[in-house]
């Protein structure tokens, strides 16, 4: 079981986001939840979602597979997602991109490194487009990243340092991320 | 020629007190939501269509007629979404807007909710936004504290809720019906319209759909009136819009200028000019999905109605900017391989067409393009404009169309040489 426990309480806190006869709607932060606990979406949570709102695995699964910040295959500890779209790849994003795969080990269309540490993801744009390249570190935003910046990243994320984002707090992982995108995370005040 | 006006939604930007409620309330935020609840509906749909607001997102239509257009007796709620999935490539002033004041957009939601009659407003926010996330549900719990929303605003008695829904990465979304889709817990692929959202929306029921800056220009234009709004921009195009100038320019950034400022003051003025002193090449107006425009357009003004005449649109006001030495076929390349990937697949000659488109364009970058090439991305371009259910497809379209239109010398020197005639000089250009 994936909700069990205090997890089935924050499952049913998002149920009850939603009102009563539109549950299907919870279906998005669910899939956070369940990414949060196993660092990606397994098909035991795909059923488990599809028990709690009715709906069959596969519709589930037709949801979590669009959308590509849902993992559904082993993922490393930390995503790393670089942005190459037009307006970073005009300031240089591709060797970015470069930097983070040969810092990282992850080879080009391999979705893990070997330790396991690491995913790699080429980003369609990000929203930064005033801080070309961008780069998310676990959904955690690096403005202006150069690919010898890329390569500290990495190297502090090896020694097990969390690299203070451009803005707002770090996630140490992608599963702490995930749990924040599921709208669990306590917000630091202002 | 200067660029001076009194800013709006920038007016505050140097002030960090706005990220919070306090802040924001000391300079004045939440007295438009006062007076919202001393007029009629109707009344505040008027004044807003007064102001001749229209959406900031892409398409520019009214936002009060779309106020006006939500029947009242169907005897189902009616829903405000604002549309926080800010994804047009080269487009990140929504973000902004909301780390800087926040409470400014939840305004915004809670008078189109009360113009409406809506009880449950719902914020959609891009995955990918977390931190801009988390700031606004700081913000609604701050609301909420102090009664700005819940289930008695501002002691009225009247219930304005907002929930925050998070999307997970899909451009798609920012479309109004797909967005729809998103919130319903299905795949974000677009539906047939009609029914518009605002006679059978959400949850089958009458919504409006606005952008986030749409939203908050309301607060002001409740306060200060329909002809102060007016008093900036054009005619038809009143008051002022964000743009985001990014790519080869000195000083990347948002800026919020009257609308029908000329891109040349944009460029010059705010964004320092081309990066380097190099020569303007090419340049989207409104993101990637508006067709690019030439140094011949250097004085073309940032408005819906001067930009369709040049041949473009004001999208999101999304200003990417090439030099000369980038070539515009990698950089088209770039772009349709966006579309290829961002596609949801619902329709043929987008789902074939950007991936077909992606695989020609390539090729000639690399130098392997035949002489046919052109023609069959002429022929692309024809078949994907106005052939699918949303805009998507267009947009892929106008990169290919546009770029083939502006730059037939640069496509065919790239099947003549074998190859990119840009690609040595931009070599050395990329940062090591």
């Amino acid at each position: 079981m994936v909700f069990e426990g205090p997890l089935r309480a924050d499952a049913d806190s998002i149920l009850a986001r939603y009102p009563e006869d539109h549950r299907r709607s919870a279906v998005m932060p669910l899939l956070y939840l369940a990414q949060s606990v196993e660092g990606s979406v397994t098909r035991e949570a795909l059923r488990e979602i599809g028990a709690l709102l009715q709906i069959t695995t596969a519709e589930v699964e037709a949801v979590a597979s669009f959308y590509t910040m849902y993992r559904l295959r082993p993922t490393g500890t930390h995503v790393i997602s670089v942005c190459t779209n037009l307006a970073c790849k005009l300031r240089g994003a591709e060797a970015v991109f470069e930097a983070a795969h040969e810092a990282t080990g992850v080879a080009h269309g391999a979705e893990l490194s070997d330790d396991g540490l690491f995913t790699v993801h080429e980003e369609e744009c990000l929203g930064v487009c005033d801080f070309a390249p961008a780069v998310q570190i676990n959904f955690c935003s690096h403005d202006t990243v150069s690919p010898e910046r890329m390569r500290e990243l990495v190297a502090g994320l090896r020694a097990g340092e969390v690299p203070s984002p451009a803005r707002g707090p770090a996630f140490d992982s992608f599963k702490a991320a995930s749990r924040a995108l599921a709208g669990l995370e306590e917000v630091p005040s202002a | 020629m200067s660029l001076w006006f009194e800013p709006r939604l920038t007016r505050d930007w140097d002030d960090p007190s706005m990220i919070g409620l306090d802040g924001y309330v000391a300079k004045g935020g939440y007295e438009a939501l006062s007076k919202a609840l001393a007029m009629t509906d109707a009344d505040i749909v008027d004044v807003v269509k007064s102001s001749g607001l229209r959406g900031r997102g892409g398409a520019g239509f009214p936002a009060g007629m779309k106020w006006g257009f939500v029947p009242r007796d169907t005897g189902k709620p009616t829903y405000v979404v604002a549309n926080f999935d800010e994804s047009e490539p080269g487009t990140c002033n929504n973000r902004e807007l909301v780390e800087r004041d926040p409470h400014r957009l939840l305004e915004g939601m809670a008078i189109a909710a009360l113009a409406i009659g809506c009880e449950t407003a719902y914020l959609y926010v891009r995955g990918e936004y977390l931190w801009q996330s988390m700031v606004l549900e700081r913000a609604i719990a701050q609301a909420y504290a102090a009664g700005h929303l819940g289930p008695d605003v501002q002691g009225s008695g009247k219930r304005v809720d907002v929930v925050l829904h998070r999307g997970a990465g899909a451009y798609i979304c920012g479309e109004e019906t797909a967005l729809l889709n998103s919130l319903e817990g299905f795949r974000g692929q677009p539906r047939l319209r009609p029914p518009f959202p605002a006679v059978e929306g959400l949850f089958a029921s009458p919504t409006v759909i606005n952008n986030v800056e749409t939203l908050m220009n309301v607060p002001d234009i409740l306060v200060r009136g329909a002809e102060w709004f007016r008093e900036l921009g054009t005619e038809k195009s009143p008051g002022t819009k964000m743009v985001t100038v990014s790519g080869k320019v000195e000083r990347p950034g948002n800026f919020e200028v009257p609308l029908g400022t000329s891109f040349r003051i944009v460029l010059e003025e705010l964004a320092g000019g081309v990066l380097g002193g190099r020569a303007l090449k090419a340049w989207t107006p409104g993101g990637s999905s508006t067709p690019m425009l030439t140094a011949e357009h250097l004085d073309v003004g940032l408005d819906y109605e001067s930009l369709a005449e040049a041949g473009s649109m004001l999208g999101t006001a999304a200003i990417m900017v090439m030099d000369d030495t980038d070539c515009v076929v990698d950089c088209a390349t770039r772009m349709v391989r966006f579309y290829a990937h961002e596609s949801c697949g619902k329709c043929t000659p987008c789902r074939e067409g950007s991936w077909w488109a992606t695989r020609v364009l390539e090729r000639l970058e690399d130098g392997q393009g035949q002489a046919p090439d052109l023609p069959i991305m002429r022929d692309l371009g024809t078949n994907l404009m106005f052939r699918a259910f949303c805009a998507l497809a267009d947009g892929t379209a106008s990169v290919i169309n546009s770029s083939l239109q502006h730059f037939p010398d640069e496509y065919e020197a790239h099947v003549r040489l074998g190859g990119c005639p840009l690609k040595v000089e931009h070599l050395e250009e990329v940062p090591a």
